[in-house]
């Protein structure tokens, strides 16, 4: 199985008496982007931690590729270190690696930040660090635990765009744990749902890039995906409509989130 | 809003109070403010006549004293030997300190091994160890050391565990998933991160390291202050012991100076960037 880059069968986790995550089952090809989806507390990033091997399981079976990485919720800088070597932290000294890191840094558009203390970035710059931090290991796997979420509307737009041509340059496998749906249909070539423990939907998103929310199939896939997440919209506005759902019950521009 | 009930008048540049923007030379003025009242007190008293010289010299007599020790080299002997003592015992005990906290506050075995046993030794009071110390290594300069470095130990202890365990977990886990060893952690996240704490540490163990070199010293010293204090004592020369104690009251200061500048150069992130 050369092109799976991720296989899980039967994972369990359980914490005390509650099975976070109860038999799931997850296949990721090589190159592939998937994102998880999934309310508070739904075990996502529970898996995701599993994956990276920052938890260990109660059962079941789990293979990764050797390389992976994570870009954390927040963006985890060593405050002491500069933007440079906290992109290349933990990777050998030398002249090739600071090659290779400034690059991962021009990637991002922080090229010229590379000697700048972390403390004078800001929220979506210090993010940008962090992706190139996990970008400039070349992984086979990435995993992105809703590396957004903190971001503001227009910051996240921007680092969503990034973020997807730059798994589309690199290729490597890619979990994205989110609970943005409009995140999730944006950039994912499947979407996953999780509830209960496994995953109760797992559909591909059969629309070309660059993806416009106002899009018919964007618009159905989006309902399909809330209503797995238990969220019912009760008024459906005319779909092609660009200025979507302004509808106070409706979810925002930019995504529908659970919180 | 509050220009349609007020009549529109001119308009000010907002002039934010912020901290730090003071010149640095009005802010050295005014440190050095403190003490020279102090001085300044302790001048009036002994000129009006308060302050007789056979309670404590006034100031002019000590100006004096200063320059006969200086000129018989009894004051730079003693001063290089104190100096000598003290800076060997601080830097064993802030070694051991350091080396001690990281290794209670960065793995759980070593909190279980020596935590307790370093809490216990801790609440000794050194001044006690002198007569086993004297009974251990004789009258000996490895005594004196030994007292200083074992009195400095336990602040630089108890701040580099604080520290260290303060450490961002989230943090460390980050690096761990990158990849990155246990060596490189303790050097390149945790003893950063706990700078602070290790400075307010090495502020604590300088101070102490100056009184148990006092202590040390008092006890069959042959040479250094301490020495001079107490030949001064034996004459009843107060104007040798107010020098003294200004040369112990200026050790001080000077630690603390080194400390300030230990922090400007060690920790260049901080103070960088917005607060947030």
């Amino acid at each position: 199985m050369s092109d799976t880059a991720v296989q899980v069968r039967g994972l369990r986790r359980v914490f005390g008496e509650r099975a976070v995550l109860d038999g799931l089952d997850l296949t990721i090809a090589r190159g592939e982007f998937v994102a998880l989806l999934g309310a508070s507390g739904s075990g996502k990033t529970t898996l995701l931690r599993i994956l990276g091997a920052l938890d260990r399981s109660d059962g079941g079976e789990v293979l990764v590729p050797e390389v992976r990485t994570i870009v954390f919720q927040e963006p985890r800088l060593v405050p002491s270190k500069r933007v440079l070597a906290n992109t290349v932290v933990a990777m050998p000294r030398g002249a090739a690696t600071r090659e290779t890191g400034l690059r991962a840094l021009r990637e991002v558009g922080l090229g010229s930040h590379a000697d700048a203390w972390p403390g004078t970035l800001s929220g979506g710059e210090a993010q940008r660090v962090a992706l190139a931090r996990a970008l400039v290991r070349r992984p086979e796997l990435l995993l992105l635990d809703e590396p957004f979420a903190a971001l503001d509307a227009l910051t996240r737009l921007r680092m969503q765009d990034l973020v997807g041509e730059l798994c589309r340059r690199h290729r490597p496998a890619v979990l994205l744990v989110t609970h943005d749906v409009d995140e999730a249909v944006r950039l994912a070539d499947r979407v996953a749902v999780l509830r209960d423990g496994r995953l109760v939907t797992d559909a591909p998103v059969g629309i070309d890039h660059p993806r416009d929310p106002a899009h018919p199939a964007f618009a159905a896939l989006r309902r399909r995906l809330l209503g797995d997440l238990g969220v019912h919209q009760e008024i459906h506005r005319d779909p092609a409509s660009p200025a979507h759902e302004t509808h106070p019950s409706a979810p925002s521009p930019t995504g529908a989130t659970l919180s | 809003m509050s220009t349609a009930t007020r009549p529109a008048g001119k308009l000010v540049t907002p002039l934010p109070d912020l901290p730090g923007d003071r010149p640095r030379a009005v802010s050295l003025t005014v440190r050095t403010l403190g003490p020279l009242l102090l001085i300044g007190a302790w001048w009036t008293a002994s000129a009006t006549g308060l302050l007789t010289p056979d309670i404590l010299a006034g100031p002019p007599d000590v100006v004096r004293a200063v320059g006969e020790l200086w000129g018989s080299g009894e004051l730079p002997d003693a001063l290089a030997a104190s100096l000598t003592r003290s800076g060997t015992g601080l830097l064993l005990g802030l070694v051991a300190g350091v080396v001690l906290g990281v290794v209670t506050g960065f793995s759980r075995s070593g909190d279980e091994l020596f935590d307790s046993s370093l809490q216990a030794m801790r609440t000794i009071p050194f001044l006690a160890l002198v007569p086993l110390f004297m009974v251990w290594f004789g009258i000996t300069e490895t005594a004196k050391i030994l007292l200083i470095a074992f009195a400095t130990t336990f602040p630089m202890y108890v701040s580099t565990a604080g520290g260290v365990r303060g450490t961002d977990r989230k943090l460390l886990e980050a690096m761990r998933s990158f990849g990155m060893g246990r060596l490189a952690l303790v050097r390149e996240v945790v003893l950063p991160g706990a700078l602070p704490s290790l400075l307010s540490g090495l502020r604590l163990s300088m101070t102490l390291s100056v009184i148990a070199l006092v202590a040390a010293e008092e006890i069959n010293a042959t040479a250094g202050i301490g020495y001079l204090m107490s030949q001064a004592q034996a004459y009843a020369r107060t104007d040798v012991l107010a020098v003294c104690i200004l040369v112990y009251a200026l050790l001080g200061l000077t630690a603390d100076g080194i400390v300030r500048l230990l922090e400007r150069f060690l920790m260049p992130w901080r103070g960088q960037g917005a607060l947030r």
